[in-house]
């Protein structure tokens, strides 16, 4: 298997997901298909090619120094569960 | 045994460009709370970063500044952590392809310049203020909720790393203070500890003096000025020290430092620290700076404080090179001896009565005329036309017009009067108490309003004194 539990474990520790027993069940095994399927990738002869971050050719894509307006603060609490005030309200984290 | 203290510093500079690093909303303090936020700063699904040009040129700017080599190739990664000043749930920050690589600089020191490497800066993005309600104060772990304004997050900020190479809270001290005003003479920051907008974390260690082994180093933060800084690490030396003479192990470990008490509190140890997940930030392509941009950037940077203040020590002792140089002030001083004052004459006046601010707004003339005059102006006048001097259009002229009264003539029936009111402290100055001078020459100044030479009046008073 190319995933562990105790993995898949760690890693939704690191996001802060609460996962049931059929879940961690579950993203095992399809963490695993999935990393199987790129792991292919390994099987080939790549040692004269550089590693590549990015598919296209393309670099120093970047736009000057200009304002634009900011949302209004409806839009920026729109989606906000609690609001307290203009600031977002979130649970303590630990 | 002697120990040698080992320190490196991690300093983050908020970059002052009009707009964010990576939306277009206005980069800054000012707006009210959660009014500087837009879908790609608050992370709403589909918004895309585009990278903001001045940032990036700064930062090769800064790099330049610090001898630092320009890579090729830059790589934003997303760093991934979770936590609520950070909405994406990821960092922006270059990573193992960084901006500006193996610069140094250079700290002048009574004992010969002394070379700080720098490792590596970066640019990356801030993250959001959050104020912790309810529980213990301060202390995340007992607080019921978190308010989230997110004005700061996506403000571009520069991530500069040192090599272990600074061996003493002052040696850091001084290396803070070069670094802050090269930042602020680029034009690109603020750098003031106080609102945040410089940022100074140091990794300690300590070693058997003449080793060059690097033992566990301990990590030190919010540290609000240089002066913390300095004495966080002193705090922290101290502390490693008597943890190797008592037989212990010293544990890595993050330490806050409470400037108040001087006290250094653990932090709780994260389980999963450091495990971001680095990888290339997809979202983003690689910086290729041309080598015109590169070359056009060094030509900018302007004559560096530490190559200024081995000039200025040339005529002056280094403290107050230092002073002048990282006060801003060391251009008017130049400018003032260049229009014929004499060398540390000017640097006392400049040091001791400018502030920093005033520095570009003197006109070096009309201040070399003033230092020409101060033996023969009264006190209070060269007082009152120091207060003026930064103001448009400020002439010496009126205020060398008020010489002081030098006339022995005139004084020396004001001198006997201060003599025959005052027969205790006659008595006390003829048993030895030379301080007294002091008194006699306040006084005579004052029952003349400010205008006696204070030099003859002294000369005057010890005579009569001294009979
Ligand atoms: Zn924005």
């Amino acid at each position: 298997m190319a995933i562990t539990r105790e993995e898949v474990l760690h890693v939704a520790k690191l996001a802060r997901l609460e996962l049931s027993g059929d879940e961690v069940e579950r993203l095992t095994l399809e963490l695993g298909a999935i990393l199987e399927a790129v792991g292919k990738v390994a099987e080939l002869d790549l040692d004269d090619v550089p590693p590549t971050s990015h598919p296209l050719e393309l670099v120093n894509a970047w736009r000057e120094d200009e304002p634009y307006d900011s949302l209004g603060l409806d839009a920026v609490f729109a989606n906000a569960p609690q609001r307290e005030d203009d600031l977002f309200r979130v649970p303590p984290t630990t | 045994m002697t120990w040698q203290p080992v320190v490196g510093l991690e300093i983050h500079v908020q970059l002052k460009t009009r707009t964010k690093m990576f939306c277009r909303c206005a980069n800054g303090f000012g707006g009210g709370e959660n009014t500087q936020t837009c879908p790609v700063c608050l992370a709403l699904p589909g918004a895309l970063p585009v990278p903001n040009r001045i940032a990036l040129e700064w930062t090769l700017k800064l790099g330049l500044a610090l001898g630092c080599e320009i890579p090729k190739r830059a790589v934003f990664a997303r760093k991934n952590y979770f936590y609520p000043d950070s909405p994406k749930g990821y960092q922006i920050s270059q990573y193992d392809l960084p901006s500006c690589v193996n610069g140094r600089m250079l700290v002048p020191s009574s004992a010969g310049d002394h070379e700080v490497g720098i490792v590596r800066a970066h640019l990356e993005e801030d993250a959001a203020k959050t104020v912790h309600v309810g529980g213990r104060t301060g202390r995340i772990g007992g607080a019921e909720h978190s308010l989230v304004d997110f004005n700061r997050v996506g403000t571009p900020l520069v991530e500069i790393v040192t090599g272990p190479d600074i061996h003493s809270s002052e040696d850091a001290r001084r290396f803070l203070q070069l670094l802050r005003q090269t930042i602020v003479e680029l034009g690109i920051s603020d750098a003031e500890m106080e609102k945040g907008t410089l940022r100074v974390d140091a990794n300690v260690s300590v070693r058997p003096a003449g080793s060059a082994e690097l033992r566990t180093r301990c990590e030190l933060k919010n540290m609000n000025s240089f002066r913390f800084v300095a004495q966080g690490i002193d705090a922290e030396v101290a502390r490693q020290i008597a943890v190797y003479e008592a037989g212990g192990e010293v544990v890595q470990e993050t330490y806050d430092f409470d400037a108040s008490s001087g006290a250094l509190t653990a932090r709780r140890s994260k389980e999963e620290a450091d495990d971001y997940r680095y990888f290339p930030e997809p979202d983003l392509v690689p910086v290729e700076p041309p080598a015109e941009l590169v070359e056009r950037l060094r030509g900018e940077l302007p004559e560096l404080p530490s190559v200024r203040i081995r000039r200025l020590e040339r005529e002056l002792d280094l403290d107050r090179a230092l002073v002048l140089v990282t006060g801003g002030l060391d251009r008017l001083y130049e400018a003032t001896v260049a229009a014929g004052a004499e060398p540390l004459p000017v640097a006392n006046l400049i040091a001791n009565r400018l502030a920093t601010s005033a520095g570009d707004a003197v006109d070096a003339s009309q201040l070399a005329l003033l230092v020409g005059a101060r033996d023969r102006i009264p006190r209070a006048v060269l007082d009152d036309a120091l207060s003026h001097i930064d103001e448009p259009g400020f002439e010496a002229a009126p205020y060398l017009a008020q010489e002081a009264v030098s006339d022995t003539g005139e004084l020396e029936p004001v001198i006997a009067r201060i003599i025959d009111a005052n027969p205790g402290q006659v008595a006390a100055y003829r048993g030895g108490k030379e301080g007294l001078l002091g008194f006699f020459v306040g006084q005579v100044l004052k029952e003349t309003g400010g205008k006696a030479n204070a030099r003859v009046v002294s000369e005057l008073v010890r005579e009569r004194l001294g009979a």
